[in-house]
């Protein structure tokens, strides 16, 4: 039997996106060795005599060649096993899970929020193009995107936990944690990102709608009576979800990676600051792990993207 | 009610345009159009682009595209004043008391969604049925109207239904909710003429079934003559002569229309046979990069310098593909072409500067072939630039010499394209064309875009043009009436292959293969009653529908 079409173009998708993680990877591991710095020194400190260095060398196995390591590593990597920290000798993994599911969570509530919000921001700009709760939507949605997320993050701070004392301005979490204390406590960095993500998305959605409202078939939609707003939802929006969808991504993944500033503004316990702490301590494993999950994040997210995208192409769905 | 259906009187439309460089106007696009519609009548409205039919069909529904505004006079429905109406109430006459058919069903209709949800959409949205009820009379209509499969048509999507199965089940979407008005604008301008009758015929017989009235807008004559009761003649948005379909047909009044009446009739005598061959087609077989079908299948043919061979068929037989294939955009994969005495390289990088000079190509939309950023005298300058290395004041002249020769005039060198008109347009690429002095010009579909009368002015001027620098024309088209009034010979094609060749007169002549039988007894006669007749009397069925 022959394959639909679709699950062809699917599987080359998925495919292309397996193998440009592969390509990632090795930019990762080539990336960290051009790090200045000796893991060996970093670890045994300056006051180390050259006969621990060269022994440590041997056990890291560092004297060997250097696609040897890449291939080591990335066995690891394949198989779960990220490595040890070289600062304080934990497993990678077990460290990095939780952090990165507090990165998710937090990613998760945001996305859950600002997507929705965003996408019917935007049909609202479209139905009313060109007047007032267009263009309030535009302005506000503009100045959130302009703010520094740390600006934004302050300011949330200031107004919600200090003046009107809403949310608490720390948001720690730890285990054992109930969900409804939980909630309150990432409520103030889902707000900021939420700011910080929804005008683009917001941008686009009216974008894409409005270039499918120059259809023919929009017209025939006004010309059968279909109240405007259905008209914006039923007709233009299923149109328009390719390039939608596509901004959506990228904006999920940069909830998940470009979350560091947020999570120091409000001392969340998230992947951000595990990377910035270990970068600081030339920790180079971990950097090289970070790397990994972050780019499979996006390299993933945007696979999805264009898997939505070709689901939502009528023709490739149903060909003739 | 006794009053009538629609009645629109002293009807102006405005809107506000906005010329290049020129400060925004606004223009009258119909004015003192009065007309009444009884219920179950079909009035046709007829006219070039631009005479505002479109216009007023639109306004039935109060609606305007771009900014237009009706400005003027009355338009009751059901003896109601549309003009007045508020949001509301317009959303509950269009769709309800007065739907709409488009001219391009396949733009027309939602890609991403099954044609049944849109077919019954007003029906459900109106609160006119319940979903059963409306799907059962989309199923009704579906097989009123002769599609295939009716039960399960409307489970497809646009893009997986043909053109004139398309056109019929936007037919059905307007009759679904039970209108008392459906406006029917172009609907089968953009099929082949050998789906045209079938859709012309199924939508006359559910205009009669359904008992409703209708407005049916076209340029053609000949095909509203078929369907109206009424006709009304419009030019510049001015009613010319309305009167019933008999009377504008068989006793025109007006010059204007005594013109539309006899625009068909033009014949231009063949040249003699003979002469030296400028360009010969032998066995030529191409296909299109990765799809295994032969798009043109062992075609031959002949074309004597000064003269002009037609090349017919339906969309899809391949005669667009055969130009591509003569200017070597499409190399094909066997057979061989002789051009101007010299073998023709097949692929176009392989041909000279000769070869790309002597072979000029014109095309259907002529405002996408021209840069709208280059005035006239750059589009025409150009390839005396390039194949003859003409500057300054000797190009200037020689711009000026095929502005003449276009009959236009040395005034327009300085206009860009978005200032002139479809015809004007159309004259400025056959003068780029002629810059290059060919020897062949290959003409796709160059008068298919353009109203009856400006086509014939084209055709007019290729003739002259051909008698004076003695070029030769490779014509494709879908048109007889075109074919009859510029052909030297003719070869029809049908689904790749050339299945009838040879001299105007002999194609054009009985003994009929089944195709070309077809093909001419498809061609809508300015007279009354051709439909039936021609239905009844044919001996093979459409391919496209």
């Amino acid at each position: 039997m022959k394959l639909h079409p679709v699950v062809s173009l699917l599987v080359q998708r998925v495919a292309l996106g397996l193998l440009l993680l592969l390509a990632v990877s090795v930019l990762i591991f080539a990336g960290t060795q051009l790090l200045p710095g000796d893991v060996a020194q970093a670890i045994l400190g300056q006051s180390a005599t050259p006969q621990a260095l060269a022994n440590l060398r041997e056990q890291l196995g560092l004297n060997d060649p250097a696609y040897v390591r890449y291939f080591r590593w990335l066995g690891g990597v394949v198989q779960g096993d990220l490595g040890t920290a070289l600062t304080n000798g934990q497993d990678i993994a077990t460290a990095m899970g939780g952090r990165l599911w507090n990165t998710m969570f937090l990613a998760f509530w945001a996305a859950v929020i600002a997507v929705p919000l965003a996408i019917t921001l935007g049909l609202i700009a479209v139905r009313y193009q060109g007047r007032w709760p267009d263009k309030l939507i535009s302005a506000v949605t503009l100045s959130t995107i302009s703010l520094p997320e740390f600006v934004v993050g302050y300011i949330a701070m200031f107004l919600l936990a200090v003046k009107f004392r809403v949310f608490t301005s720390v948001s720690t979490v730890y285990d054992g944690m109930s969900f409804a204390d939980r909630m309150s406590a990432i409520a103030l960095p889902v707000i900021v990102l939420v700011l910080v993500v929804l005008a683009h998305m917001m941008r686009m959605t009216r974008a894409a709608i409005l270039n499918v409202m120059q259809s023919a078939y929009i017209e025939t939609a006004e010309l059968k009576g279909v109240r405007p707003f259905t008209i914006i939802a039923r007709h233009a929006l299923p149109n328009a979800i390719a390039p939608i969808v596509n901004v959506v991504m990228l904006n999920l993944a940069y909830l998940v990676v470009g979350v560091v500033v947020v999570e120091v503004v409000f001392v969340y316990p998230g992947m951000g600051q595990y990377l910035v702490d270990h970068v600081a301590k030339r920790d180079i494993p971990v950097v090289q792990a970070c790397g990994v999950v972050f780019a499979a994040v996006y390299i993933g997210l945007n696979m999805l993207a264009d898997v939505v995208s070709i689901l939502s192409n009528p023709r490739l769905r149903h060909p003739k | 009610m006794t009053g009538p259906l629609l009645s629109v009187q002293n009807l102006k439309i405005e809107a506000t345009s906005y010329p290049p460089g020129e400060p925004p106007r606004d223009v009258v696009l119909v004015e003192g159009v009065s007309f009444d519609l009884q219920k179950g009548r079909v009035l046709g409205l007829i006219g070039e682009s631009g005479a505002g039919k479109s216009t007023i069909g639109l306004s039935s529904m109060a609606y305007g595209r771009g900014g237009v505004r009706l400005t003027g006079g009355k338009i009751l429905v059901n003896g109601r004043d549309i003009r007045t109406a508020t949001p509301a109430g317009l959303r509950a006459l269009r769709g309800h008391e007065v739907t709409y058919v488009a001219q391009s069903a396949a733009a027309a209709f939602n890609p991403a969604k099954r044609l049944m949800e849109q077919v019954i959409e007003t029906s459900l949205g109106h609160r006119l049925m319940t979903r059963p009820e409306a799907e059962a009379r989309a199923v009704d209509l579906f097989r009123q109207l002769g599609l295939p499969k009716p039960e399960t048509i409307g489970d497809r999507y646009p893009h997986q239904v043909s053109g004139g199965q398309l056109q019929r089940v936007m037919t059905a979407m307007a009759l679904c909710p039970k209108p008392d008005l459906v406006i029917f604008d172009e609907p089968t301008t953009a099929l082949d003429v050998t789906t045209q009758i079938d859709v012309l015929a199924a939508i006359k017989r559910a205009i009669r079934e359904t008992g409703v009235a209708a407005l049916y807008i076209t340029h053609d004559l000949a095909v509203v003559a078929q369907v109206a009761d009424d006709i009304m003649v419009l030019r510049h948005g001015k009613t010319v002569e309305y009167g019933t379909t008999d009377q504008i047909i068989n006793a025109p009044v007006q010059e204007y229309t005594r013109a539309l009446v006899s625009v068909r009739s033009k014949d231009h005598p063949e040249k003699p046979a003979g002469g030296t061959p400028v360009l010969t087609v032998e066995s030529v077989t191409a296909r299109y990069p990765g799809i295994p079908i032969d798009v043109l299948k062992n075609v031959s043919v002949t074309l004597n310098a000064g003269h002009t061979l037609a090349v017919v068929g339906e969309s899809g037989s391949g005669k667009s593909t055969l130009a591509r294939a003569i200017t070597g955009l499409l190399p094909p994969l066997k057979g061989r072409m002789t051009f101007a005495g010299r073998q023709l390289s097949n692929a176009v990088a392989g041909r000279t500067r000769d070869d790309l000079r002597e072979l000029q190509m014109i095309y259907q939309m002529a405002d996408v072939a021209m840069n709208p950023r280059q005035t006239v005298a750059t589009i025409i300058g150009r390839p005396l630039e390039f194949y003859f290395g003409l500057k300054g004041a000797a190009r200037d002249k020689r711009v000026a010499e095929l502005l003449e020769a276009i009959e236009m005039g040395k005034g327009f060198a300085d206009r860009y394209p978005a200032e002139l008109s479809g015809g004007q347009k159309q004259r400025v690429c056959i003068a780029r064309a002629l810059a290059a002095k060919p020897k062949l010009i290959i003409c796709d579909e160059v008068t298919s875009a353009l109203d009856p009368l400006v086509a014939e002015g084209i055709l007019k001027l290729l003739l002259d043009l051909q008698a004076r620098e003695g070029v030769a024309y490779l014509f494709i088209t879908h048109d007889l009436a075109t074919v009859r009034a510029i052909a030297d010979s003719i070869a029809v094609m049908y689904r790749g292959q050339v299945v009838r060749y040879g001299p105007k007169t002999d194609v054009l002549a009985p003994p009929f293969d089944d195709y070309t039988d077809l093909l001419l007894s498809s061609v809508p006669e300015m007279r009354l009653g051709w439909l039936e007749e021609t239905l009844a009397h044919r001996k093979m069925e459409s391919a496209g529908n």
